[in-house]
């Protein structure tokens, strides 16, 4: 069967034709009858009811491209995006290539080497590094160094092994910035050898330039030439088990305006009927995105799927599936989310170093959501009442109750 | 109000800090009659348990008066006296269905740190750290009490604070540690540590039938307390050469049926097992000494129970799973599921088969706590438990 005989086949139908086995786990995946799928027919639209397959089918082309990126295949309950244009997902470009090695690997390779270097003589002479770079040799400072030292020859080795490394770049340019706030506090401190430490400043930054190059370079190599499989957008596949029917859990989800109580981002959500409905929600610094969607598909008591509509702030699609756990054990929600963050991928992984890891929030937002289904509120404590880090004690009388469940 | 703030390690202030007031409909607001140091505070104290900020309200044991309730608690009202369980629990979720308490789903609102430390998180505990809710605690004039309509037991009367106290913690978790034993008729169990838990645990393994139980400590008077207070045998392992041969000698070379780690993480060791584990312990190798459990283990009959109830936070050093597997041990553990003893435990203490209070050693006011701490933490003036009243 053949790969051949397709012209540009999509990739996952490339599964189901190369595949006459129907015993296939990658499609057996909560999609019966994925072998029934024609060519002609988008995959999506078989879960979907007969509008929203109607929907589309009509924006075959895009889609099309867009499965062909092999995006949607792990994501069988996910509706794709209409409007999503990869053109403007970022610059592709035309990679230069050497000798078969693209550019961006060749520094990542030196990268890496230097990693290993710095890592080594960081752990084997931390004291000898620490007056290098004008800090005082101390214990701690030592303890510091061989610290760093570890996270460099993980970064080396990481950077050398030539798996993800766009990862790796990106976490060494993260290491940079922890890095350069250490050098900040060094720069502040009596008793150091400030000029040293400046200099050793702007070689981080240079560095830090770098490594941000190599992230970027490699991350649109590997999304041109394929070697990684992985979609640019942001995936997070997050569940829980909360003890109540599938009907009380899914009646609960499926009025929009409830989501606000438990999702600490959202602002509002507002049914605007007919199965739309728009989005407010909290953009890290203060900024504010809204958006519209569409329900693409609503079994009660088993899944609610939905999908942004064109124009959106944020292009996201999802789905939450609700599944009765076994032994009585109340009922299973599986959320499966993809978007892309307004401010690009790299700006959402730099935001995950201060915790706003995108799974996490997720997470957080299903506890809340348990907590609100089986105590009747989100539960709070001393230090949790407000945002940010606060000691476990009372605070003074404030109208917190907005901020938190809003 | 006034409160025992944690300062930093070994640093204690009882600081003047806003009062609590309802954050949740099933809070009720509580004055503080009386309130005692448990010995994991001590770990608290000596900076072994993480995420812990400056300005932390410590305090889990503690009782007192109802001041307010929120709008979902039916049962209780202004003027109610009652003790509250450390472990913060919801009543709704299935492990407090299955009473699971210490394990409820909902009450820890930092779950995602504890996620990280332990794989998944237990309940919150009042003023223990901020992996367990960064819930303020009871050392103080009042306190913010969650779920109020799930933990508190009302107190008749005729019962004393200070007999009724210790039904926040150290009492049912002593007499948890007895019943995860399984004891049967016949069976000698030793206990490792004979601090206020150590005491209860004692007195429960009687209550459940035990045949003979052994105290394992090094200070005298607390061995003394055990054997006049609780019947049990002692054996002081400092005048012993080990205490795995002292204890088959004294069990006919079977060792005891089941072993209770009433300890945990800072236990000590007399030469240089103390050294090895707390240099380790320094190195950040391990977060836990685990000396008296691997004791606890090595001296085990085969086939016999091992029950912790002493406090672990982290990771330990050559545990002896070879003993384990190949000797048909089991071990059980866990956070006391509280709210599951109170009452049948009040019922003791109200027939008169047990009074609580004989732990106390000492009595001071709230602005003594951090006197309180170091005459505890150094055993000082034979401290055994302290008790603190506003």
């Amino acid at each position: 069967m053949g790969k051949a005989n397709q012209p540009n086949p999509p990739r996952r139908r490339k599964r189901t034709t190369t595949t006459t086995d129907v015993s296939d786990t990658t499609d057996v995946l909560g999609t019966p009858g994925a072998a029934d799928v024609t060519d002609d027919e988008p995959h999506v639209a078989r879960a979907a009811p007969p509008s929203a397959s109607r929907r589309a089918a009509a924006a075959t082309p895009r889609l099309r491209a867009l499965e062909a990126r092999s995006e949607w295949r792990e994501d069988e309950d996910l509706p794709p995006l209409e409007g999503v244009n990869h053109e403007s997902m970022g610059p592709r470009r035309r990679v230069r290539r050497r000798n078969g090695r693209a550019d961006g690997e060749d520094l990542a390779a030196g990268l890496g080497w230097f990693s290993l270097a710095l890592g080594i003589a960081q752990i084997a002479a931390p004291g000898g590094m620490a007056r290098m770079i004008g800090v005082r040799n101390t214990g701690r400072s030592r303890a510091i160094m061989r610290a760093i030292g570890v996270r460099e020859l993980a970064a080396g080795v990481g950077l050398l092994s030539q798996a993800r490394t766009s990862d790796w770049a990106l976490a060494r340019a993260a290491g940079d910035v922890m890095d350069l706030t250490l050098l900040g506090s060094a720069l502040g401190n009596e008793g150091g050898r400030r000029r040293r430490t400046a200099a050793a400043t702007a070689a981080v930054l240079g560095v830090a330039a770098l490594d941000l190059f190599a992230g970027k370079q490699l991350g649109r190599e590997e999304a041109t030439t394929g070697r990684r499989a992985r979609p640019r957008g942001i995936r997070v596949q997050r569940s829980i088990t909360v003890n109540r029917s599938p009907e009380e859990v899914y009646a609960f989800w499926r009025d929009f305006e409830n989501l606000p109580r438990f999702m600490r981002h959202l602002e509002s959500v507002r049914d605007l009927g007919d199965g739309r409905s728009r989005w407010k929600a909290r953009a890290p610094a203060g900024a504010t995105v809204v958006w519209e969607a569409e329900l693409v598909d609503d079994r009660p008591n088993e899944l609610i799927a939905w999908r942004s509509v064109e124009g959106s702030d944020v292009w996201n699609t999802g789905a939450v599936r609700f599944r009765p756990a076994p032994g009585g054990r109340g009922t299973e929600v599986h959320v499966n989310i993809r978007y892309y963050p307004p401010g690009g991928v790299i700006t959402s992984r730099l935001a995950m170093l201060f915790r706003e890891e995108p799974g996490q929030q997720v997470q957080d937002d299903l506890r809340h959501f348990k907590q609100v289904m089986e105590t009747g509120e989100i539960v709070l404590s001393d230090a949790t009442v407000e945002r940010g880090s606060h000691p476990a004690q009372p605070t003074e009388e404030r109208d917190v109750n907005e901020e938190v469940d809003s | 109000m006034k409160a025992t703030c944690w300062m930093g390690k070994q640093h204690l202030e009882v600081r003047d800090v806003p009062d609590p007031r309802i954050l949740n409909e099933r809070d009720a607001l509580l004055r503080v009659t009386s309130t005692a140091i448990c010995g994991s505070d001590l770990h608290l104290f000596n900076g072994f348990i993480p995420s812990m900020e400056r300005g932390d309200v410590l305090g889990h044991e503690f009782m007192g008066e109802v001041l307010e309730v929120g709008r979902n608690v039916k049962n209780l009202k202004p003027g109610d006296r009652v003790v509250v369980p450390f472990p913060i629990a919801c009543g709704n979720c299935s492990a407090c269905q299955a009473e699971m308490f210490s394990l409820c789903e909902n009450s820890n609102p930092n779950a995602w740190m504890a996620e990280k430390a332990w794989g998944h998180s237990p309940a919150g505990i009042f003023g223990y750290s901020h992996m367990l809710g960064g819930f303020a605690g009871g050392q103080a004039e009042y306190v913010r009490v969650p779920f109020a309509d799930v933990g508190p037991l009302k107190v008749p009367d005729e019962v004393t604070d200070e007999q009724a106290l210790f039904l926040s913690d150290i009492f049912p978790t002593g007499y948890q540690a007895a019943e995860m034993c399984d004891i049967r008729p016949g069976d000698t169990v030793a206990v490792w540590g004979a601090g206020p838990v150590g005491q209860f645990a004692i007195a429960s393994a009687f209550m459940l039938g035990a045949e003979r139980v052994i105290a394992v400590d090094r200070f005298p008077y607390r061995l003394r307390m055990a054997k006049d207070q609780t019947n049990a045998e002692t054996l002081n392992y400092e005048e012993v050469d080990s205490v795995q041969e002292a204890l088959k000698e004294m069990t006919g070379g079977r060792g005891p049926d089941r072993c209770i780690d009433a300890v945990g993480m800072e236990a000590h060791a007399p030469g240089v097992r103390h050294v090895y584990d707390r240099a380790r312990q320094m190195m950040r190798l391990e977060t836990d000494r685990p000396i008296a459990l691997r004791e606890a283990i090595m001296a085990c009959r085969n086939g016999g129970t091992v029950s912790v109830v002493g406090a672990y936070g982290g990771f330990i050093d050559k545990f002896p799973m070879g003993a384990v597997m190949n000797r048909s041990l089991t071990i059980r553990s866990g956070q006391c599921h509280v709210q599951r003893y109170m009452r049948p435990l009040l019922e003791r203490i109200m027939s008169g088969e047990i009074d609580p209070s004989f732990v106390i050693t000492h009595r001071l006011p709230l602005a003594d706590a951090a006197r309180g701490y170091e005459m505890f933490l150094n055993k000082e003036d034979n401290c055994e438990k302290v008790v603190l009243t506003a």
